[in-house]
Order: C-alpha cells, then structure tokens, then sequence
C-alpha cells in the first residue's frame, strides 16, 4: 500500500516549505506533528496492538473449552484453515456476496442517478423516499427482510402474489419460501436494497457537478445522448463510481448483520466475518478463529493495494498544498 | 449544499414525462418495504399476520405497548445506545480535528502516507481484532461495561472522521489563513473567525455519519455486552429469539430502534451525502 501512497505524495515533495535551520525547525516539526498524534497513538493501539495479538494466537493452540492445552502450535491452525471446506466456502461465499451487492447497486445506483439528474415534479420528495432504506439500522432492515417481505405465510412478496392473481381470479398463486430456495439471494437482495441509496446519491452528486456548458456545447454541435453519456458522462463519473465501489466493497466485505439475521449462516451463506464469528463464540477455538482472521486481513491487504492502486486516481488531484 | 439543487438548464427531452413517472415508480418500489414496517407497526397482530395483506386494517398503538412494556424493558439497550453513540461520536471529533488539522492546514511531512495508514485500519476487517479485544475485556472485568463499546466505536470511526474533516479542511482558502497570519492572529482567532465558517457544515456531517454507524453496529456490541450494557441492535436481536414471533411488534421495534438515524438522516440528508463520500464530492 506504501507504493501507491507515495505515488500519491510525490508532488508534495517539490511544494515542501523552506525550513529554518536545526532546533528551531526541529520545535517546528513538532508542532505540526503534536497536533496528530493523539489520534495516531489511540488508533495504534486500539487496532494495530490487537491485530498483534491476534497474530500470536494464531501460532497457538488454545481453545477456551480446553485451558490445560494451551501452547504452541506452529502453522497448524493455518493448515486446518485453509484445508477446512467450510473456510473455502465462506471465502467463495464472501466475494460473491461482496460483488453481488457492490455491482448491482452500483448500476442501479447510476440509472437512478441519472433519473433524478432530471428537472420533474416531485424530485425532492423521490430523492427523500430514495434515502429511507439506507437510514433503517441495519438488523432492523434484516430483520423487516426475513419476517416482514420474504415470509412465505404472511410475508409482503407472496401476499403480493396472493393479492396479484386473486385480481386474476386465480386462488392458487405461486408461494415461494424465498429465503430457503435462495438464501444467497435473499441476503443480497436485501444489501442491495440498503446499499442503492448510497451509490445513487455519490453519483447524483458526481453527475451534477458536471460541467454543463461542454454538454450543451456537444448537444448543439448534435451529439446524440447516449453519445454524450458514453464520451462525457461516464469519464466524469469515474471517481464517483470508484469511490463508490471502493467505500460499498469497505463495509460490505464485513456483512455480518444480515447474515446474522437472515440465515444465521445456514443453507451456504456463511460469510467470512460471520465464521470467524463462530469459529470464537460458538466453538470457542481461539487459535483456529485468529488463523482465520489473519488470513482475512491478509487477503484484504492484497485486494486493497490492488483496488487502491486502480481508484488512486481519487487522490491525484487531492494535492497537498 | 449548492450540488443538489437542480442546475441542469431545461432541455427538451421526448421521454421526459415517462421517465418522470419511472422514477417515482423506482423510488416509491424503495421506500415500500420501510412503509411497510411503519404501517404493520400500526395493526393488530391478526391484522399483520395475514394473507394477502390487510393494507386497510385499523390501526392500533397495541404493538409500541406491548414493545415498551415487555418483560425485557427497551430503555436500558435505547440509553445504552445513544450513550455509547453520542460519547464516541464526541472523542472522534476530539480526536480528529486537530489530526486532520495537522495532515490539511499545515501539513506534516508525508501527509498522504499518514492518511493511508487512517484508511487502511478501515480495510482491517473487524473480526481481527475482536479475540483479542474480547480477551483484554475479560482480564480487565471490562466485559459488559459500555466504556468498552465506546472505545471500539471511537477506533471505527475514527480513520473516515479524519479523512472527512480532511478534505473539509482543505477547502478553507490558503489565502484567507494566509492574511490571517499576516495580520498576527492567534491560532484560536484563526480557528473562531477563518476555519470554523467553512468547516462547521463538514464537522456536523462528520458527526452525524459516526453517530449512524455506532448507532448501528452490532457484531462487537453481540460480543461485548450481555445484560447491562446491551445496545439496542442486540436487543433487537434478542428479542425477536424471546418474544417469538409477533410481527407488528417487531415492526414497532424496529421503527423505533431506526427512528433516531431516521429523523438524523432525514434532516440532514444533504450533509449526508457530502460526509459519506468523505468530502471528495463538493
């Protein structure tokens, strides 16, 4: 992650001030670094420190049913982490439901940005009713998701269905117990539900920062709109729709809520957070738990050097001064 | 803020009516399930409980009585949560401002990387420090005790409260911090009368947004809390498993478990917007 981070200091390096020689620039330094530090200090402490430790037990066998044995134990919970089935499914189970949602509520997120991009009657209150999934506490979303929409007796969906072919004259509409048929599917649904709102209003706020007099230049210079949406419109939206996908991959990569709620792990939804949460709280093997929880950190540190280095164009422009 | 207000000049579009209609369509599909949960709070349990729904049923507050009056009272887990949210929401911006002062205003040498390392805790997933947290909780009797959540929620929030008010200090003009240098103000003069115009809207987005996700949080405070200082997303939890299943009530806890983000959120939804895409979206 340094590299890319350099990348981004590097015009800092010609704008440095003059300095003023030795003790004096010295006391200067300090002056300007004091300020930082109690927040470096805490945050050192509060999520390196336990990252430390968390890294120690992984070299442990130690499980809270079985104090007597606690002790060293090599790369042995490593090796039962990464040949344990229900660890590779969890990893699987992870991007899928981490690009599921991050991708369909991203393209969702734009066409209704570009929906409310438009003058029309009403827009206030639509941007208004737009936000509302994003502001329900999310156990509470999952929970209105399972026992509210999905139930099959008495759920909204298959009352809906009810009601729909009753309208047919039909008594036998189609009742789907949704969340066993596709548990996967029901959690993501339920995300993209809740993380939409999010992406539309970062592109809403991308897309009206545009500078509109070249758009209505190239309009009378009569190019067409999906012309301009796909040479003027998108490359603005660029960072937007990185920024997006990087913040909505940040938060949902650690679903747990829905999880938690919807499924309880069950039926293939178990995601990483959710397993390592039950390798803890419910096995109670903490030398297994912490193996795990390294090798997600190290994985995310892969895939985070990697996405920053494609949207550290967000940064280009955030020069220091 | 000016970026939503319509500044698209009228064009004339073909579709335009349809498409007008569409996005009401799409945003009434959103709120429908949130409607949803507020109206079945209103019924009876025979009422929610039906099939095809009972849209039309009478409404009742017997859900929020039987909700408040439960055997498990809500309070407790309702003032846990806004304790635990308004105090680290408070150290956050203790914490923050003069930190992201030190990395926007008069910026320390390598800057950026220490703006890196604020982000990159963020890409710590959560769960790897919860074993060890959990196990400093129990050697220091610190389990069930909310001054531990508000820790924890201090150090989740932290790294994006510093990137916030980053980029919103960066906003206050170089100019403007240079004249007041130059006319010898004090560094509380330069803050009241320079900094504080321009940042103020930004620290209040700051706020609100770590309000929300403590507000929000549930894996730690499941892990951390038990009976005293239970937060009201575990009580959420824990109720539907105790109570069973009664779904105008459920409803009525839900609302009112969401309804503080939502008034927030509600009143505030453009600093919303500005704070969640950390201050890049001007």
């Amino acid at each position: 992650m340094t590299s890319v981070a350099e990348k981004a200091g590097e015009g800092q390096v010609g704008s440095a001030p003059a300095r003023p020689p030795g003790a004096a620039r010295r006391a200067a330094g300090w002056s300007r670094r004091a300020p930082l530090l109690p927040a470096l200090v805490f945050m050192i402490i509060v999520t390196q420190l336990p990252f430390v430790v968390t890294l120690v037990i992984s070299f442990m066998d130690w499980n809270a049913y079985y104090p007597d044995e606690r002790g060293f134990a090599g790369f042995d919970n490593f090796r039962r982490v990464f040949t344990d089935v229900n660890m590779r499914d969890a990893v699987a189970t992870t991007i899928l439901l981490t690009v599921g949602v991050v991708l369909i509520s991203l393209i969702l997120g734009l066409g209704i940005a570009l929906l409310l991009d438009r003058k029309f009657r009403g827009r206030g209150a639509v941007r208004t009713m737009m936000i509302a999934p994003f502001l329900v506490v999310p156990v509470a979303a999952a929970l209105l998701w399972k026992h509210a929409l999905y139930n099959p007796e008495y759920g909204l969906f298959n009352g809906a269905l009810t009601w729909i072919w009753g309208v047919f004259g039909s008594d036998n509409p189609p009742q789907p117990d949704w969340i066993s048929t596709m548990p996967l599917w029901a959690i993501i649904f339920s995300l993209v539900w809740q993380w939409t709102p999010f992406m539309m209003l970062i592109l809403l706020a991308g897309l009206q920062s545009r500078p509109l007099d070249v758009v209505e230049a190239a309009r009378i210079d009569g190019a067409g709109t999906w012309q301009i949406f796909r040479s003027m419109t998108l490359p603005h939206l660029r960072r937007y729709l990185e920024l997006g996908a990087l913040l909505g991959s940040i938060y949902v990569v650690q679903t747990f809520d829905a999880v938690f709620t919807i499924t309880s792990g069950g039926l293939g939804t178990a995601n990483l957070p959710y397993t390592i949460y039950q390798i803890f709280y419910q096995a109670h093997d903490y030398g297994r738990a912490s193996a795990a929880a390294v090798v997600v950190v190290i994985a995310t540190i892969i895939i985070a050097t990697f996405a920053l280095r494609t949207v550290s164009s967000l940064f280009r422009e955030d020069s220091g001064r | 803020m000016s970026t939503l207000t319509p500044t698209a000049p009228r064009r004339r579009d073909r579709g335009g009516p349809w498409l007008s209609l569409l996005a009401w369509v799409v945003g009434i599909l959103f709120v429908l399930p949130v409607l949803w949960m507020v109206l079945t709070s209103f019924h009876s349990e025979a009422d929610a409980a039906t099939n095809p729904p009972a849209v039309l049923a009478p409404l009742t507050l017997e859900g929020y009585r039987e909700f408040f009056s439960g055997a498990a009272s809500p309070w407790p887990p309702l003032l846990n949560s806004l304790t635990a949210s308004i105090l680290s929401t408070a150290l956050v911006l203790l914490l923050a401002f003069p930190a992201a002062y030190a990395l926007s205003i008069k910026p320390v040498r390598k800057w950026t990387d220490v703006l890196f390392f604020f982000l990159s805790t963020k890409m710590l997933p959560v769960v790897a420090g919860l074993l060890p947290l959990y196990l400093f909780a129990q050697y220091a009797g610190l389990l069930d005790n909310i001054w531990l959540l508000i820790v924890f929620y201090t150090s989740m929030n932290l790294p994006i409260a510093v990137w916030m008010m980053h980029s919103f200090l960066s906003e206050v003009p170089v100019e403007m911090l240079e004249a007041a240098s130059m006319d010898g103000a004090s560094l509380a003069r330069t803050l009241r009368s320079v900094i504080a115009p321009v940042v103020l809207p930004g620290l209040a987005a700051t706020a609100l947004i770590c309000f929300i996700f403590s507000w929000n949080e549930l894996l730690f405070a499941r892990v951390l809390t038990a009976t005293v200082a239970e937060t009201s997303p575990v009580f959420l939890t824990s109720f539907v498993t105790s109570q069973g299943l009664f779904l105008a009530q459920l409803c009525a806890a839900a609302f009112v478990v969401s309804l503080p983000v939502l008034v927030a959120g509600f009143a505030a939804q453009d600093k919303l917007v500005q704070g969640l895409s950390l201050g890049s979206v001007k």
